[in-house]
């Protein structure tokens, strides 16, 4: 296939238009389909699950018979049905529990009824006996030998190579850094700063819960319907763990309400099917409820991080020893992959010689920890960005300065040994200093506040195996326009927008004459590895512009022969194809679809145009497993800055967000207004984790799953004004040089506010999120307020 | 459970549809009149995803049963535009950019509707407000706000 690479130089539109989204229309007149809204018929049964009320404990029996017999149900499933492990990087989990319970949620069974109510009650009479067993609920306890084992098979499971399980342990993966000398460069260092942070589990939380509708024929065909990121990857797990082939799952995804990594993998959906298996010819609802999505998607991982790191008298980076303690839940079969991610980038965006991470996943018997926006990086940030601070401080260095002088350049070598593509990092760092006016202090606006600002740096790059690939095919209607299919998932970060200003600038023709084939059924739709890790502009971008070449080139091979002339005095500009040679033109209306006649009635030239076009990474190697060290550990890194000022209320410890200002080196800002909608609705996000949000576990129980209890930002707590700043250095081999933004928007947004907070008042707030009563409670502890 | 007989105006149309005593509102519009626009993002009145215009004000339709609208108005989502012609709300939540995963926006529109039918010039913090129980886990609501405003000013200026 052929391969063309597009050129930076030059940028046709609609590349950097911000162009009105795709999907817009639907979405704003109640027309737009999510997974929930599919109708089924009179036929649909309702599912429900028989959770585990406790943490921790052994299965010794599950009856299920009073609940057979009641009438209504259609099929009852325990984990004896199903023998088949399931997971994506580590193989660690059963569609429902067979020996053990790990987590409160675990499910133990479901049942298919022909009402939600039925189902209800026949979960309640199913009888099953537990036996409790001693819970891991901290990971730094979880890693010692002192704590029980929730996995005592773990070395029997089926794992990735770059994935390190510790058999005998809770360790589910443990990912190593060892660069330079660590022990000698301390005692070059003129400033030392040593601190442990706690990051709580946070949730997801999509307006859309997790919805799966699943049917089974009696061909053995598996049809699933769902609110999902990966359709691919789902068929795939689904397929393994019933021991079908892949071609005998069919995934249908229509639009996502919200995903952030939750409807990443494969979790609820699993249920969903293997209880359909057991009611052929009939389709299964199950939906989460709004407290079931709480505790039984995959959560955010808990982090315990120490960090110690020191710099010489003139502020210069000289070490870092970093051990992070993922708190990976029940089940790490993804969880396993954010250790890994947060070992490879364990510096943060700094240059930094000497270097010694130890990064653990760790079961606890807490909610299964998957994908969040950021994955791992904002929990690692978190307190890497504050110890920075705490540093610069010690050693009479502004926080800017100290960043500008410390942050990774191109060409840098980076912590694994490989070598900076160019990186906007420095150009990020100065434009979010200028645009909050670093430096100056503003008046509080009540004589019982103060003001303060902070600033905070990052980088992520896509985690993600090697070999992760994306394809898209480019069909050609009668009407000369496009219709795109693709296989990635339009979330609300606006892929499906992105993809058509690709195509219609690679094809020559106008964005409006670009559709992009919705549902993604994979059945129908080529293959995408995952919606996630900020993959798709740059990944699937790169497909469908090939893609979108392959079309052109047919359509220009047709015309030339037609013509008589020659392929490089060709062009296709605004749907028509024209000869810069002969002057001719011609509309791609009629021609794309019935070809072109030849004169006098002699035949014809051409046939039905279809482009097709993948993309997969190949030049990343692996890492050796002692040090972490190789040519080429990621495909790349976004990086980006930014500052916030915030008021703090003396009289309350409220923290109120004034002014916020992200910059972001995007590579290439393919639709800018949606750019920066990623970096403003990202920073609305990170404000919530910061200032809100914590799942509330208390020996594994969440006692808050509900909004109520569980508070999110509303339009209330929004800044009054985000500034949102595109840095553009472009990716060696990213469409038009564009990398990934959705999540880098709120990666470091709560050490810039803890950094802010420190400005205002002069206490470090630590660990988040930073409520009111805590902040209040340290300012009283410090004698700031009586 | 007593199945019940209900008439209602949705959307201008007379409608007339059988429920329990236990439907919502919000079950009946999305499972009885297959109007799916209006979303359900937790059955507890607390996200506003299921927000709709009933005889003029803005309500979790979630937390109001299907037998308590007998002769009620209803406007949800899909009756929102007239003829094909967009209401300036729908209008300027696109130019504006306040549309993402769009799982709120059926929500956050109804509850915008009815501020604008109330409050021809609302202030920023009114708009907060009255946005204040419909969550938005994208846009960060700036862009939300913005388009309230907009679609205020249009209407002053073409009142």
């Amino acid at each position: 296939m052929a391969v063309n690479r597009v050129a930076v130089e030059k940028i046709p539109h609609p590349i950097g238009d911000s162009v009105q989204r795709i999907d817009a229309r639907e979405k704003v007149t109640g027309a737009a389909i999510y997974a929930d809204d599919f109708q089924f018929g009179p036929g649909l049964l309702y599912a429900r699950i028989l959770r585990s009320p406790i943490p921790h404990g052994i299965i010794k029996r599950v009856d299920v018979s009073r609940a057979r017999a009641l009438p209504g149900v259609k099929a009852i499933v325990t984990g004896e049905d199903f023998p088949g492990y399931i997971g994506l990087y580590l193989q660690d989990r059963f569609i429902f529990c067979r020996d053990r319970v790990r987590y409160v949620g675990d499910p133990i069974a479901g049942v298919a009824a022909i009402s939600e109510e039925i189902a209800e009650k026949a979960i309640s009479l199913i009888d099953y006996e537990l036996e409790p067993l001693p819970g891991v609920f901290e990971p730094d306890f979880g890693a010692s030998p002192d704590a029980p084992l929730i996995h005592p098979d773990l070395g029997k499971y089926e794992v990735m190579n770059f994935i390190f399980p510790e058999p005998g342990t809770n360790i589910s993966n443990h990912f190593r850094i060892r660069k330079g000398d660590v022990d000698t460069a301390w005692k070059d260092c003129a400033a030392v700063v040593e601190r442990e942070f706690r990051i709580p589990h946070i949730q997801h939380v999509p307006i859309e819960t997790h919805v799966a509708v699943a049917k089974a024929d009696e061909k053995g065909k598996v049809t699933l319907w769902g609110s999902s990121q990966s359709p691919f990857a789902q068929r795939n797990l689904i397929a393994k763990a019933l021991g079908i082939s892949q071609s005998d799952v069919d995934v249908i995804a229509p639009y996502v309400g919200g995903g952030f990594g939750c409807k990443a993998g494969v979790s609820m959906e699993a249920l969903a099917v293997a209880i359909a298996t057991k009611v052929k010819g009939r389709p299964v609802k199950l939906r989460l409820t709004r407290e079931e999505e709480f505790y039984t998607a995959f959560v955010r991982q808990g982090l315990v991080a120490r960090f110690k790191m020191g710099c010489d008298k003139d502020g210069k980076l000289l070490v870092m020893e970093n051990k992070f303690y993922w708190s990976g839940g029940a089940y790490t079969e993804y969880g396993v992959n954010i250790t890994r991610a947060s070992g490879y980038s364990s510096t943060g965006p700094y240059n930094v010689p000497n270097v010694k991470t130890d990064s653990f996943c760790v079961y606890t018997n807490h909610p299964v920890g998957g994908p969040m926006r950021g994955f791992g990086m904002p929990e690692m940030h978190s307190g890497l960005e504050q110890c920075i601070d705490e540093l610069a401080e010690k050693v009479s260095v502004d926080p800017v300065e100290f960043r500008k002088m410390n942050c990774i350049k191109t060409g840098d070598t980076i912590v694994t040994g490989m070598t900076m593509h160019p990186t906007g990092l420095s150009e990020c760092i100065t434009k979010a200093a200028e645009a909050i006016d670093w430096g100056k202090k503003n008046p509080a606006s009540a004589p019982n506040k103060r003001r303060g600002k902070g600033i905070a740096i990052m980088w992520k790059a896509p985690a993600m195996p090697p070999n992760a690939g994306s394809s898209a095919w480019v069909e050609m209607n009668e009407d000369g326009t496009l219709t795109v299919a693709v296989g990635g998932q339009e979330l609300g970060q606006g892929t499906f927008t992105v993809m058509a200003q690709m195509a219609a600038a690679a094809m020559g023709v106008p964005y409006d004459w670009v559709r992009i084939a919705t549902p993604v059924n994979t059945d129908y739709s080529p293959y995408e590895w995952q919606t996630v890790a900020s993959r798709l502009t740059w990944s699937m971008g790169n497909a469908v512009v090939n893609a979108a070449l392959d079309a052109r080139h047919q359509v220009l091979e047709m015309v030339a022969k037609s013509w008589n002339e020659n392929l490089e005095d060709l062009d296709i500009i605004e749907g028509q194809v024209i000869s810069y040679k002969s002057e001719e033109s011609i509309s791609l209306k009629n021609i794309v679809v019935y070809g072109i006649a030849k004169p006098n009635d002699q035949g014809w030239i051409g046939g039905p145009i279809v482009g097709r076009g993948n993309f997969m990474p190949s030049y990343v190697t692996g890492l050796d497993p002692e040090t972490g060290q190789g040519p080429r550990a990621v495909v790349h890194y976004t990086t980006g800055a930014q500052a916030v000022e915030v008021e703090v209320d003396m009289d309350t410890g409220k923290v109120e967000i004034i002014q916020g200002v992200a910059a972001f080196d995007v590579g290439k800002a393919i639709n800018p207004e949606m750019v920066k909608a990623q970096m403003e609705g990202g920073f609305v996000q990170g404000v919530s984790t910061a200032l809100f949000e914590e799942m509330k576990l208390k020996q594994g129980i969440l006692t808050n799953p509900s909004f109520v209890d569980y508070r999110i930002a509303t339009s209330s707590d929004a800044p009054k004004k985000i500034d949102a700043i595109i840095v553009e250095y472009p990716q060696d081999d990213g469409p038009w040089g564009a990398r990934g933004i959705g999540e880098h928007a709120l990666v470091p947004t709560i050490p810039a506010i803890a950094n802010a907070i420190y400005d205002a008042i002069g206490l470090r707030p630590g660990n988040p999120p930073y409520l009111s009563e805590k902040i209040y409670l340290l300012m009283q502890e410090a004698g700031l307020v009586s | 459970m007593g199945i019940h007989r209900i008439t209602f105006t949705v959307n201008g149309e007379y409608e007339q549809v059988d429920v329990p005593s236990n439907m919502t509102l919000l079950q009946a519009l999305r499972d009885k009149l297959a109007l799916t626009g209006t979303k359900n993002g937790c059955s507890a009145g607390e996200c506003g995803a299921c927000t709709v215009i009933m005889n003029g004000e803005p309500i979790n339709s979630c937390m109001i049963l299907a037998v308590e609208c007998e002769g009620a108005d209803i406007l949800t989502i899909e009756g929102l535009a007239k003829d094909g012609k967009l209401d300036p709300i729908q209008e300027t939540i696109i130019n504006r950019g306040g549309v993402q995963c769009g799982f709120c926006t059926p929500g956050i529109l109804m509850s915008s509707r009815a501020l604008l039918d109330r409050n021809a010039d609302p202030s920023d913090e009114e708009i907060r407000e009255a946005l204040v129980g419909n969550l938005c886990r994208c846009t960060g609501y700036l862009r939300i706000i913005d388009a309230v405003k907009d679609a205020a000013q249009r209407e002053r200026e073409n009142a």
